[in-house]
């Protein structure tokens, strides 16, 4: 892990900031939206940590974390985020940064057969390929 | 009072129950809710990256649609919800979005936000009010405590959804007195559920079923109830995983708890069955 000006002006943290529409350097680090956040402890970066390597310009940390995938879009944090960010648009921003690669979605149309049998609703699964596909 | 009647697809699949409680109970209230001609899915999700404009236009057309019949648009499902709403949020604040979507469109009114969407409990508060409700109410739900689950899409983000107080939110509870029920207050009632984690990551939603669950029993619900489709199928099913002897609860839509104490509830069996 190395800081670096390289690093700081690397297209992958303009794309995340464009894509999200938020500005990291705004986040103080108070941690609010880690103690708010109902899947944190199946998270391998908690999420204040997930804005503090993006404010230090280390967007492969984030890139390759698990945590982008589990965030449940559920928009607690950034209802109580004192300083306006609002995470869950980083979260998608990192996400669709990957998902656009090819050969990076994570849903397989012939395992669906099997979910919709144990009741899913069509909710769930349009859901799930806009989140985990493209 | 007449509505235009936006379903979404998992009330016509998954989740006809709601449906077809909420309808009934419309028609018994004297709440005219007309179904779209023409409607498509919302997109289930609202696009968070900001250059996702394709996944609301479905939004936008039935805005639009609502709007040149003069009648607000009426929801059921959280999800469609709020998707809807926040397509309309980027509409009026986002010019650049907001050309692109009419110039790509072609309506034949230029679209700027002035449709309104309206979630069927907004509806029975704000509009019917709770008392009117409560009035006609035949078979008070009297004796009954009942958790009202909220999950996250109704209330969340607080300043675009403007559904209620998204911290403390009480319009569940409020309309489970008009129908004689007692709410019960407990603590996870505004977390979330784990959504379409369920997919591919049950282990996670189980646990966070568990807690929603759990809660609720410690404060003596006998029933929770809820408004999205993708919320029943997690605290239902995912309450199949409590090891056995462990007490469950039983999960409702909102709207059948309505039919019933509307004394309609036969009439959704009839049609649910037929
Ligand atoms: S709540 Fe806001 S300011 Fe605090 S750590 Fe999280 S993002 Fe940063
Ligand atoms: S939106 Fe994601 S990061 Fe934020 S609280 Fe919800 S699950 Fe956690």
């Amino acid at each position: 892990m190395k800081v670096t000006t390289e690093n700081l002006r690397s297209n992958i943290i303009k794309d995340i900031a464009e894509i999200s529409g938020e500005n990291v350097a705004e986040c103080y680090q108070c941690g609010k939206c880690t103690a708010a956040c109902p899947v944190n402890q199946a998270m391998d970066i908690l999420p204040h940590q997930v804005l503090r390597l993006l404010q230090l310009g280390l967007a492969d940390e984030v890139m390759n974390c698990k945590t982008i995938w589990i965030c449940a879009s559920c928009f607690t944090c950034a209802g109580r985020c004192p300083r306006d960010v609002d995470l869950a648009n980083v979260m998608e921003a990192v996400r669709v940064i990957l998902l656009r690669k090819r050969d990076s979605t994570m849903l397989k149309a012939e395992d669906m057969p099997e979910v919709l049998a144990k009741g899913m609703p069509e909710q769930g699964i349009v859901s799930g390929f806009r989140k985990y596909a493209k | 009072m007449r509505y235009s009647y936006y379903p979404g697809c998992t009330l016509k699949t998954t989740a006809t129950v709601l449906e077809e409680s909420a309808l009934e109970s419309a028609r018994s209230l004297g709440i005219e809710l007309v179904e779209q001609e023409e409607w498509q899915c919302c997109g289930a999700v609202f696009p968070l990256a900001t250059d996702e404009m394709a996944a609301f236009l479905s939004s936008v057309r039935s805005l639009s649609a609502a709007s040149e019949a003069g009648e607000k648009l009426l929801t059921l499902c959280a999800a469609c919800h709020h998707v809807i709403k926040r397509a309309n949020h980027v509409i009026i604040n986002n010019s650049d979005v907001r050309e692109k979507v009419n110039n790509y469109l072609e309506l034949d009114d230029y679209y700027g936000g002035q449709g309104e969407v309206i979630h069927y409990l907004e509806m029975l508060r704000d509009e019917l009010g709770f008392e009117e409700l409560s009035s006609k109410i035949k078979q008070p739900l009297e004796g009954r405590r009942v958790a009202a689950y909220y999950g996250c899409l109704l209330l969340r983000p607080a300043k675009i959804m403007q559904f209620d107080n998204a911290e403390n939110p009480s319009i569940m509870e409020d309309f489970l007195a008009a129908l004689g029920a007692e709410a019960v207050d407990y603590p996870y009632r505004t977390e979330c559920c784990g959504v379409y984690l369920s997919v591919n990551n049950e282990e996670i939603v189980s646990g966070m079923v568990d807690k929603i669950i759990s809660s609720a029993l410690r404060y003596g619900a006998e029933a929770i109830v809820n408004a999205c489709p993708l919320c029943h199928y997690n605290l239902l099913e995912l309450q199949k995983k409590t090891p056995e002897g462990e007490p469950t609860l039983p999960v409702y839509y909102f709207t059948e708890l309505l039919a019933e104490a509307l004394g309609v509830n036969s009439t959704v069996k009839d049609s649910a069955a037929g």
